[in-house]
């Protein structure tokens, strides 16, 4: 399988996914090899990835909106068409207000409720076990995982977000480590403890925690490198 | 001519603005009791040349609509429009 991390200016988090899809490769729990590349944010193609990575980071400076101009990118139109026709996009921490900013997620960011950054790790529960990047979780599933963001407050109006939850579009929600979903395990006033949803096609996700910052153990968690696994082994399926 | 567009991005009302709720709870600890609520917008000076009035401010309405403003989250208007001398 080929893989594809995006590299915008401001990107700062690219090596770290490169060197844990890259990690997957000697996984037996992984069915075959895993490639990985690094896709230029001024290059028109994608060449033939099966999963593209939008990672972390601050892409041009993120001036007007996080992930305002990371849209207007060559490369986010061979994204977008590559989504378009069911190719699996996973965006993270910044790729996901990226992803949102490129409609191809539904809602928006705004800053976190208590006008801080958050570098902390956070707990979320796998709420959709039927997905490519959630393949072979469970619901209910908990994941130990670093956010570290400011503007990690998912917001949608009303009828949007009845649309999303009736879509079973939320894969994971901020929890406690009893896997409660409440006001106090919320880090960022993020509506109904959003932390990732996905497109109705289901092929595209967007999530503020980081998996790749949680995907050795020796950075305190391994349980970030099961996202990626599970969009390989789907793949693979 | 040359012609210089204000415009204002702001929230759409339901839209929470956490900065606007930091400035009105700091101005009611100063004492000022008759605010109610502050709610903070972005403004844009852009200089533009155009043939006239109305194209000008139909390329500004396209630069908020495409790039400037989100529209889930945000409105726009132009505040003012005035030749440059």
């Amino acid at each position: 399988m080929k893989t594809g991390v995006v590299i915008f200016p401001g990107s700062n988090c690219d090596r770290d996914t490169h060197r844990a899809l890259s990690s997957l490769n000697n996984m037996v729990d992984l069915r075959g090899s895993c490639s990985v590349k690094f896709l230029w944010h001024n290059d028109y193609e994608l060449d033939d990835v099966d999963l593209i990575v939008l990672p972390g980071g601050f892409s041009y400076g993120d001036y007007l909106r996080t992930g305002a101009f990371a849209r207007f990118s060559p490369i986010m139109k061979a994204v977008v068409g590559f989504a378009n026709k069911g190719g699996l996009v996973l965006g993270i921490c910044n790729g996901f207000q990226i992803l949102l900013e490129a409609n191809l997620l539904p809602g928006a960011m705004l800053p976190n409720s208590s006008l801080r950054f958050i570098c902390d790790w956070v707990d979320i529960r796998v709420e959709n076990s039927d997905t490519p990047f959630t393949y072979g979780m469970k619901k209910g599933d908990i994941l130990k995982m670093p956010i570290a963001h400011f503007e990690g407050n998912f917001f949608a109006d009303d009828n949007k977000i009845n649309e999303i939850e009736n879509d079973n579009s939320v894969v994971f929600r901020y929890c406690n480590a009893r896997g409660e979903v409440n006001l106090k395990s919320n880090p960022n006033g993020s509506i109904n403890n959003i932390a990732g949803i996905m497109n109705k096609r289901g092929n595209v996700l967007g999530m503020m925690p980081h998996p790749e910052r949680a995907s050795d153990d020796i950075l305190g968690s391994n349980d970030g490198k099961g996202i990626f696994i599970s969009a390989l082994n789907w793949l693979k399926r | 001519m040359k012609l210089l567009v204000e415009i204002v991005v702001k929230r759409k009302k339901g839209v929470s603005d956490p900065e606007g709720n930091t400035i009105s709870e700091a101005l009611q600890r100063l004492g000022y009791d008759s605010i109610d609520k502050v709610r903070t917008a972005k403004l844009f000076s852009i200089e533009i040349d155009a043939d006239n009035l109305a194209d000008a401010k139909k390329t500004v309405m396209e630069i908020a609509d495409k790039v400037l403003a989100n529209p889930v989250i945000e409105n726009f208007s132009i505040i003012d429009i005035e030749e440059m001398n």
